[in-house]
């Protein structure tokens, strides 16, 4: 076990070798982080541009139908994969596991630091694609053949290549990081971390990994696939058919095939994103209300579960894809299941107030800004699983408006919340708490009145990924004047985030000094000796780890909470695995 | 204490807005009330749960918000409360999902003496087909599509010859009567989606795909694509009209068969549907059948007449314009050159524009029609 390995490795000596060329976990998840934030800044500004169309149609003629459905695209790829996923995951996972769990850093450093370049390199790829003859892909992030890959879509030929080639490296890039992170966890932990004791925002994204190396095979396999049904002119995807009223030589394949396969990927993707916020999350509500999480032991049961189901919902996005309708039954029942495991996390995360002592801090408000968007976006979710209410709002703007509030606004307000609480000890400074609060409330409220009435619009039955909806008949003109409404927030709330970059540049270099642990945490990554921590973490010796990473509110104890690597006789042990009432320890007087 | 107010207030606010919204289903004009059902009970429980925990939450912020001296309870499970929890969640799924699924049996269950009405999705326009007197549908394949065979019918089988084609964007419905929908497309992904009648499903190439519902109310009904497919997407028109059975008889028999568009003329009174074909061929009938082609082909899913921008360069002054090409060279925009553009559109691009036109059926008559409409766009 590593814990046995105290002597610290050498750390590196120059430029180059600390801040590019780097093996250091650390300065890695500084790199992602860097990396996906500046491509989410990019998705930002698609989705502002894509709003400029809807709530004011043909005032802006550089958006015509082409450039509009390339920016719907490319705005959904950034977000979920580029930025969600590799912030979480390189971002997140890589700066917190090694602190978390009690290790010098990754177990395999070289394949970490290859995992960014890797992934820096998809990401060139894709902007690349902004640039190539025809402009990127406008066949909507679902990349659905034919039209993917035939004329008639934006992109159909430089556009998707890269697309694809981009995606495939990114699956390389989540594949060396991921192996490292699941490796970390189950080998590299400190003595006295068992499992059991790991903080939510380490279990939320181990099992997210674990997902990630299941689920990004299947995207793997049908990017090459359509790879080369465009380039060979193979025809997995791709079936008889005419393209601009011409024969093509495909024959065979089937469309749906694709589907299964880009669901079978993209519903775990759902949970690549939303397990470490869950995990984070509860890390985040734990420490701000003073108390330890409720009921631990069901949230880590609930992740896993969670993770485990989300093998077996995936064709709840194909109700009327015109698969064989008898699959509806099936995955509508498995979806509503998996609503149970979410639904105890939600009530935990409440429980956890309970009886708590409050701190409205700023990661806090975020937090709790989770909690709302994520249990409005958690219930349309029940519409859309079941699947006879799907079928009318399928393919609707209830469809855009749920995922937005369940996937993207919720998690981003995780990161967010995130961000605020580990700044200090990445940084070794404060965020600036007045810019925070000013983005919080712009933010929280900016996005539900983007999303909440977005909802009405696909009960109308508007259809998403329409350029315009001019002259039909049953869009009444209210319905177009609450899309100017919903751009006019979307205008600020994109403002808004600009608020935030500034914060963090600013604060990197002029924040007020942060002390090593201003939450006063009781996890271990808020005691390492230096803040912020230096290569190798923890010094000459590895922390000890006695208790688990809620201990708060201990009765007897000095302070209101117990730091993990505390001794075992400060008390706020865990409660007892077999304990049935689950009575905390209390310290000894 | 702001952000409890905050829940509070946007609790109350998503209640009001959606008691006062003016945006809800269109009216339902088909059997699936139970869908609308099946939502109405979705939204109720989930509506409770949503108030019922974020009113919890304001409480508990506000109730225990940090003062000094405040130390949190210990407590850090409840085994029973989290049953009680499971239980009641549980519950709640079971009396969201059974009703669901008792609908979906019945969606999946098409009555045996509905019509069958085909759907056929191309970029980016519907056409329909009815079986004809034998009752059975022809067999179709891509192969067999051509510029005076759109639907891809088999001229070996016999079905086919008596099979009703409508090669423009609007069908007519009996009131009344269940309708199977059978969607077939030879291009990309389409899904037929009429709002008022709740029931779609997407169209496949490759495979036919299926649903069914029951019209019950008359009137004429806004047909949309909503499975992304192409530039044109959005501008995919079609319309049901529903009307009473005798009604649909009389429209079904002036429609014309496979093998009646199949015999050698005339072709350009069929194609264009009944509306045009009695038209004198004086010059504003002229226009007013291109007005009609500009519909049912499907030109105006990229080409406006308002000048705004589309997929394709707008109709609006085109006609006597001098447009520049793709290689560079300019061309002025005569009959001539239109008619260049319609028959072989890949041949030669206005700069700008994507090569996505595609090279559609179109007869002479119906070409000097269409012609005559878009030179009616120019200013005079």
């Amino acid at each position: 076990m590593a814990y046995d390995d105290d002597a610290p490795h050498h750390a590196p000596q120059t430029f180059l070798t600390k801040y590019v060329w780097c093996q250091d976990h650390k300065v890695i998840a500084i790199q992602y982080a860097s990396t996906a934030i500046t491509v989410g800044i990019v998705g930002v500004v698609l989705s502002n541009l894509m709003r400029l169309q809807l709530g004011f149609p043909g005032y802006f003629e550089f958006i015509n139908p082409e450039r509009y459905y390339q920016f719907v695209t490319m705005h959904g790829m950034i977000m979920v994969i580029y930025l969600l996923t590799a912030l979480f995951l390189g971002g997140f996972g890589n700066y917190l596991i090694p602190l978390m769990v009690g290790a010098r850093d990754m177990v395999f450093p070289y394949l970490n630091m290859l995992s960014f370049w890797v992934y820096l390199l998809s990401v060139i790829v894709l902007m690349a694609s902004f640039f190539a003859p025809g402009g990127p892909t406008g066949a909507g992030w679902t990349l659905y053949p034919p039209q993917a890959i035939l004329p008639g879509t934006p992109g159909h030929d430089w556009g998707i290549i890269l697309m694809l080639v981009s995606l495939l490296i990114f699956i390389v890039a989540t594949t060396m990081g991921g192996l490292n992170y699941v490796t970390t966890v189950l080998q590299a932990r400190t003595k006295g971390m068992t499992l059991l004791r790991m903080p939510l925002s380490v279990w939320g994204i181990f099992v997210a990994t674990i997902l990630a190396l299941l689920a990004f095979p299947a995207l793997f396999v049908s990017g090459v696939m359509m790879l080369l049904d465009k380039t060979l002119g193979t025809s997995f995807f791709m079936p008889a058919l005419l393209s601009m009223g011409q024969a093509t030589g495909y024959k065979g394949g089937s469309p749906l095939l694709f589907q299964h396969l880009f669901w079978f990927f993209g519903h775990p993707e759902v949970y690549i994103v939303a397990l470490p916020a869950f995990g984070i999350v509860s890390d985040l509500i734990s420490v701000h209300a003073r108390k330890s999480i409720f009921g631990y032991r069901t949230m880590v049961w609930a992740i896993v579960v969670i993770g485990a189901l989300s093998f077996v919902v995936w064709a709840h996005h194909m109700f009327v894809s015109g698969m064989n309708p008898w699959f509806g039954f099936f995955f509508a029942t498995s979806t509503l299941i998996i609503a149970v495991p979410t639904a105890i996390k939600v009530y935990n995360w409440v429980l956890t107030l309970w009886r708590g002592d409050i701190h409205l801090s700023v990661p806090m408000l975020f937090t709790l800004a989770f909690l709302l968007t994520f249990l409005s976006g958690g219930l349309t979710g029940l519409f859309l699983g079941n699947v006879s209410v799907d079928i009318p709002l399928s393919g609707t703007y209830f469809v855009v408006a749920h995922f937005h509030m369940v996937m993207g606004v919720a998690p981003l307000l995780v990161v967010f919340g995130a961000i605020y609480h580990w700044f200090p000890k990445v940084s070794g400074r404060m965020l600036d708490d007045r810019l925070g609060r000013l983005h919080f409330w712009v933010t929280f409220l900016g996005t539900y009145a983007i999303y909440f009435p977005m909802h009405y619009l696909g009960v109308l039955g508007m259809p998403r990924r329409y350029y315009n909806f001019d002259d039909y008949a049953f869009i009444p003109p209210s319905a177009h004047a609450l899309n100017t409404f919903i751009t006019v927030a979307a205008l600020i709330v994109g403002a808004a985030q600009l608020v935030f970059v500034f914060n963090l540049v600013w604060s990197t270099f002029r924040g007020a000094r942060a002390s090593a642990n201003p939450w006063r945490a009781a996890s271990l990554e808020w005691f390492t000796p230096e803040t912020p921590p230096v290569h190798n973490n923890w010094g000459a010796q590895l922390p000890v780890v006695h208790r688990w990473a809620y201990a708060y509110g201990v009765p007897g104890a000095p302070e209101d909470f117990v730091a993990q690597n505390a001794p075992p006789e400060a008390g706020g042990m865990e409660p007892e695995a077999h304990a049935g009432a689950g009575k905390p320890q209390e310290a000894p007087a | 204490m702001a952000i409890a107010i905050a829940l509070v207030v946007i609790v109350i606010g998503s209640v009001v807005f959606h008691l006062l919204s003016p945006w809800w289903l269109t009216p339902l004009a088909s059997n699936w009330a139970q869908m609308d059902h099946t939502l109405t009970i979705t939204l109720v429980i989930t509506g409770l749960f949503f108030v019922v925990i974020n009113l919890f939450v304001a409480y508990a912020l506000v109730r225990f918000r940090h003062r000094p001296g405040r130390r949190a309870s210990a407590q850090p499970e409840s085994r029973r409360l989290e049953h009680w929890l499971i239980g009641v969640s549980t519950v709640g799924i079971v009396l969201l999902l059974a009703p669901g699924l008792v609908v979906y049996a019945d969606y999946v269950h098409p009555p045996p003496d509905a019509l069958v009405l085909e759907v056929l999705g191309r970029q980016w326009q519907w056409h329909y087909r009815f079986a004809g007197a034998g009752g059975r549908l022809g067999r179709s394949d891509a192969r067999h599509v051509s510029a005076n065979n759109p639907f891809g019918l088999d001229p070996d089988d016999p079905l086919a010859h008596d099979d009703v084609l409508i090669v423009g964007n609007e069908v007519h419905l009996p009131l009344g009567r269940p309708v199977k929908v059978l969607l077939r497309s030879h291009d990309v992904l389409h899904d037929f989606y009429v709002p008022p009648f709740r029931a779609r499903m997407n169209i496949v190439p490759g495979q036919v795909t299926s649903f069914w519902f029951t019209p019950t109310q008359a009137g004429r009904f806004e047909a949309m694509c909503a499975q992304l497919c192409g530039v044109g997407h959005h501008n995919m028109r079609g319309y049901v009209v529903v009307e009473a059975p005798e009604a649909f008889q009389a429209w079904l028999g002036a429609q014309t068969t496979f093998a009646a568009a199949r015999a050698p003329k005339p072709v350009a009174a069929a194609a264009v549907g009944a509306a045009a074909a009695g038209a004198a061929p004086g010059a504003d009938a002229l226009v007013t059948q291109g007005q009609a082609l500009a519909q049912s082909k499907g030109c105006v899913a990229c080409h406006t007449i308002d000048g705004k921008p589309g997929v394709g360069p707008t109709w609006k002054g085109l006609f006597g314009k001098t447009e520049t090409l793709a290689d560079g060279s300019t061309v002025v925009i005569d009959e001539a050159a239109l008619k260049t553009e319609i028959r072989t559109p890949q041949a030669r691009l206005v700069k700008g524009f994507p090569p996505v036109m595609p090279a559609l059926e179109m007869s002479d008559d119906e070409l000097a029609a269409l012609v005559a409409y878009i030179r009616a766009q120019a200013p005079r």
